[in-house]
């Protein structure tokens, strides 16, 4: 790939997506757009870049820019965030919200994982949700894989990444050879197609924000723009969940680290010095 | 330091015990094989592992008859029990889950699968 081939690609998903693409990743741009290049019939990435470069290549950006920003994911992705959510972050919500009312975000919720599993933590450890008014909103910039979310319906290879069989038996009906979300658990979903980078005021309030393994694809000022904008978007007491390679330090002061919860931010002026007490739990339960 | 964990690995093709082992070990477990349910009762008279991966289908003593075999013979600790097989609908998960079964594979499955469950149960640390 030469090195004007590689610039219109970065440039192309860092004005579209902000996503950043170093040259020492090109290789992903091989494994990703291999795809396109085969469906469209061409010989090479170099051709489809030549297509490219064509007026009228809007359906191509767009397929671009999907392919490299979906990525890998499975359902518990990580297992600590949840196990955070389970013991901390919802028992210390349901003591706050005199309103029963939850509103959570999937901030970039891919083909879906994300959302179902919290949708079936809360159904698994929370009966007492039973009677709230639970709100899960799942975006992902793809079109693409948010149909797919939306459809809850999985390979088997895919309910075998972080899904106990337990709750494969409990969540999912068996339709052929595939896997699919009750009905009960997705009614509670929402799916909307949103760019980070775009307007996210019409997304509302939230009690909970997951935006994990996200920052990672995009440079310093993009991820600062991104935190102030997800940081308007949460309740006072509300939190935000990053991924364990993440971190707000450096990018956005309105928010600081719930002590003692890793991954966990609230908004810095509304963050006491005892986290406990923040949490409504004895000190024991955060762990 | 402490020994490894021990692998019953019971399958009736000696080319998936094979890949089988080769993943369990490089994971860094200790490994033993039974080429069907009836062999696999055999070892666990004398020997107790941490948990046995077990295929469905097999001669001689097939894979469900040898999960309810193992679990009334009450071995200390009881071995944690992965169901590994071609069965993959709901029905036979159940019916594995009924008779003990801790957790359940439907092949084919690569390495990101079988840590993904053995982090489940606790076998291996979470990363």
């Amino acid at each position: 790939m030469t090195g004007a081939d590689f610039t219109l690609i970065a440039t192309l998903l860092k004005e579209r997506s902000g996503l950043i693409i170093t040259p020492d990743k090109g290789y992903l741009l091989e494994t990703r757009l291999g795809p396109i290049v085969r469906e469209r019939g061409l010989a090479s990435l170099a051709a489809l870049i030549e297509v490219l470069r064509q007026p009228g290549s809007d359906a191509l950006k767009n397929q671009i820019v999907e392919a490299m920003t979906t990525n890998e994911t499975s359902f518990f992705r990580d297992s600590h965030p949840f196990d955070t959510l389970r013991k901390s972050v919802i028992p210390g919500l349901i003591q706050r919200r005199a309103t029963r009312a939850l509103r959570i975000w999937s901030a970039a919720c891919s083909t879906g994982q994300e959302p179902y599993s919290i949708a079936m933590t809360l159904k698994d450890h929370f009966p007492i949700l039973g009677g709230w008014r639970i709100e899960i909103v799942a975006t992902d910039i793809s079109a693409g894989v948010l149909e797919r979310a939306r459809s809850g319906t999985y390979s088997t290879f895919e309910v075998q990444r972080g899904l106990p069989i337990q709750m494969l038996v409990r969540h999912f009906d068996n339709v052929d050879d595939q896997w699919r979300i009750k009905d009960e658990l997705r009614r509670n979903i929402t799916f909307r197609p949103i760019n980070l980078l775009g307007d996210l005021a019409s997304l509302g309030t939230f009690d909970i924000v997951l935006c994990r393994n996200v920052l990672i694809y995009f440079d310093q000022p993009t991820k600062t723009r991104i935190m102030h904008a997800i940081a308007h978007r949460i309740a006072p007491d509300g939190v935000l969940m990053l991924g364990g390679a993440e971190s707000v330090i450096g990018l956005c002061d309105a928010f600081s680290g719930v002590p003692g919860l890793r991954g966990v931010y609230g908004h810095a002026a509304h963050i006491p010095p005892k986290p406990a007490s923040w949490l409504n739990l004895p000190v024991s339960a955060v762990s | 330091m402490t020994s490894p964990l021990l692998c019953l690995v019971v399958d009736d093709s000696r080319v998936i015990r094979r890949v089988a082992v080769d993943m369990l070990q490089s994971l860094g477990f200790a490994t033993a094989e039974a080429e069907h349910g009836l062999a696999a009762v055999k070892f666990c008279r004398t020997n107790v592992p941490d948990f046995v991966l077990l295929d469905w289908n097999m001669p001689e003593m097939d894979g469900i008859t040898c999960l309810r075999a193992l679990r009334a013979m009450d071995l200390e600790p009881p071995p944690r029990v992965v169901m590994c097989t071609t069965e993959s609908g709901m029905p036979k998960i159940c019916e594995a889950l009924e008779a003990g079964a801790d957790e359940y594979i439907m092949k084919p499955y690569d390495r990101n699968v079988l840590l993904d469950k053995l982090e489940l149960l606790g076998l291996v640390a979470r990363a």
